[in-house]
């Protein structure tokens, strides 16, 4: 395999151990199921189709990545597998039960921080344990676990507004793993992070879903993210939302900075931005009508 | 010095402005007030009699418009009779400082009642005790009632409406009501505070709960809250310090339905005492006891308002 050239690189021929491992993977049981899922919103008597027909499959300890132009539906979706709003058709199934409405099941890392301000760092990742009716000495001794597998117990008894951006999202996600769902959605959550941090936070969470049973669907609209985390990317399209390809990202585990460099992954990332910016599909935007005036019109030219 | 910070639009003030800014609030009308009753030259419109000489329709004690005493004098003189005497005073509702200090510090000094009529502070505790039930009347329906439909759409949409209807209707247009059917004692009085504060309590309340961080909600939701834990555990203590913020503007609010709450029935309270000094023109009384009402009601929102630090911390530093 020629390196350093991306035209010669198929993104779509697996590495023989990465085809071992998706093979591997796909033998595992189906976590999430999504069956023909559809949403509509109706607004003032008219009708937008925001996802239709959607079909997928995660297996146990799979990480999945979701992608797609602006406005394809990508946080529609995650939010309605998290339960926070209805689907308008098709269903969802974890561990094959259909699921209706938000549960414990499904853990959720949003793109906002939404550690509660008025609880400790401790007492925010109890809170799920808590609410599963787990004595308060045992969601502490639980909390405190996660705390140290995730490198904040020093921070235990800090408040929330006390800890950087990223810390704050560290905690979001030991908050939502100590409720032990089934799958962990995540939303962008590392959209509002600077970049530095934004990288050390990816690495972070592959450490932890190495070392735990969980399996993540991770939404993002960066594709360098969405390559260097996935075992498979899912990637929509636009008006309305549907499944346009399913890619098997090509890059072994596990995953090093390195490899971003790399031509599978040059490859892969070339193929999702046409994907994704294919001219034809550009619809009408927000900037369509918005030229910039003519400044030069109102001031001197002396020339 | 240097130049005092806060004077630019939106601009910031600095701690030491801060101090001698708040400090010239009390100060600046203080001097105001003390220039008027000291200085004589200052309006002093008024004549205070202390000799009527030879002028037959005045007495020792009278007060009277300067321009009238003057022209007494002048008729005197042309009459070569003793011209009256007097000095230049305010008219009597406008008490010196000194005067209205001394009969504040009265009010502490000689708390006794003399005979039938109460003393301030008994007049005053009366009054604290119409508001403090009041108040807690209100509170114990409007607090959870306002929460419930600030969470609640449907119940929202069931109360509100109605809710709106009656705040708009004057509380003291309750008074003859509330005075046929609970008495002319304390009941009506404390109905009058209740119908004042809890309608605006129940919206403003709901409107504050609508306003948590919906972001919050959802993530409780995905941890597994919901129903009567998610109410407590994440509705409740997000809200609590807006919460806390809306009461004390309400406690302000039961504050000026007193006045009229203790004209109903049988007058009573520190609003009997104001009225029944001014009658008497004591006029240094009824300064004094409307001091203690700003003090008291200064007094404890300030409490209030330095306890909610300790109580909010978390809220206190994101701000």
């Amino acid at each position: 395999m020629s390196a350093g050239n991306g035209t010669t690189v198929d993104y779509r021929v697996l590495p023989s151990d990465v085809a071992e491992r998706m093979a591997r993977i796909k033998d595992r049981d189906v976590v999430l199921r999504v069956e023909n899922l559809g949403k509509i919103f109706a607004q003032r008597g008219r009708e937008t189709v925001a996802l239709e027909d959607i079909n997928m499959n995660v297996h146990r300890r799979e990480f999945v990545c979701v992608v797609g132009p602006s406005g394809c539906g990508k946080s529609t979706l995650v939010r309605i597998l998290a339960g926070l709003e209805q689907a308008s058709s098709g269903r969802i199934l974890v561990d094959d039960k259909p699921v209706d409405g938000p549960g414990p099941d499904r853990g959720m890392v949003f793109q906002k921080y939404t550690l509660f301000p008025w609880r400790t760092v401790c007492q925010n990742v109890m809170f799920g344990l808590e609410m599963a009716g787990i004595s308060k000495d045992e969601s502490r001794r639980q909390a405190m676990q996660w705390l140290q597998a995730i490198g904040l117990e020093r921070f235990a008894e800090s408040l929330p507004h006390q800890l950087s951006g990223g810390m704050q999202q560290r905690v979001a996600i030991a908050r939502a793993l100590a409720a032990q769902p089934r799958v962990l959605l995540m939303d962008e959550p590392f959209s509002a992070l600077d970049a530095q941090t934004r990288v050390r936070m990816q690495t972070h969470l592959m450490e932890i879903w190495r070392k735990i049973d969980i399996t993540i669907v991770f939404i993002t609209h960066d594709l360098d993210e969405a390559i260097y985390l996935a075992d498979r990317i899912l990637v929509l399209k636009a008006h309305p939302g549907r499944v346009e390809e399913v890619i098997e990202v090509p890059l072994s585990r596990p995953r090093r900075a390195e490899q971003m460099t790399s031509a599978e992954f040059q490859a892969t990332k070339a193929h999702l931005e046409s994907l994704i910016h294919t001219p034809a599909e550009e619809t009408p935007d927000e900037f369509e009508g918005t030229e910039v005036p003519l400044l030069t019109l109102v001031t001197d030219v002396v020339e | 010095m240097s130049r005092m910070s806060g004077w630019a639009l939106y601009g910031k003030v600095g701690r030491k402005s801060r101090v001698v800014l708040g400090g010239l609030s009390i100060l600046l009308p203080l001097l105001l007030w003390s220039a008027v009753s000291y200085v004589p030259f200052i309006w002093h419109p008024q004549v205070l009699v202390t000799d009527p000489g030879g002028e037959d329709y005045l007495e020792e004690g009278m007060r009277m418009k300067r321009a009238d005493f003057e022209r007494a004098v002048q008729e005197m003189h042309a009459a070569g009779q003793k011209a009256p005497e007097g000095v230049a005073v305010n008219p009597v509702y406008l008490p010196s400082p000194g005067g209205v200090f001394s009969a504040f510090v009265q009010a502490f000094v000689q708390p006794d009642s003399r005979g039938p009529e109460k003393s301030i502070l008994q007049a005053f505790w009366h009054s604290i005790q119409i508001i403090f039930w009041g108040f807690v009347i209100s509170s114990v329906i409007g607090v959870p009632l306002g929460v419930l439909c600030g969470a609640l759409p449907a119940l929202s949409r069931l109360v509100e409406p109605s809710v709106d209807f009656l705040r708009y209707l004057p509380a003291p247009a309750f008074g003859a009501l509330m005075v046929a059917i609970l008495g002319i004692y304390d009941a009506p009085k404390i109905a009058i505070i209740v119908i004042g504060t809890l309608f605006q309590q129940i919206l403003v309340i709901s409107n504050t709960t609508r306003k948590l961080d919906f972001g919050l909600m959802e993530a409780a939701r995905t941890l597994g809250a919901r129903g009567k834990r998610l109410m407590f555990s994440v509705v409740v203590p997000g809200i609590l310090p807006d919460l806390y913020r809306d009461q004390r503007i309400l406690l302000g609010w039961a504050w000026t339905y007193l006045i009229v709450a203790e004209l109903i029935g049988t007058s009573s309270g520190i609003t009997w005492f104001i009225t029944q000094q001014a009658r008497y023109q004591h006029f240094a009384n009824v300064y004094a006891a409307m001091a203690l009402i700003g003090i008291v009601g200064l007094g404890t929102d300030m409490l209030l308002g330095f306890a909610a630090r300790f109580l909010f911390r978390w809220k206190q530093e994101t701000e």
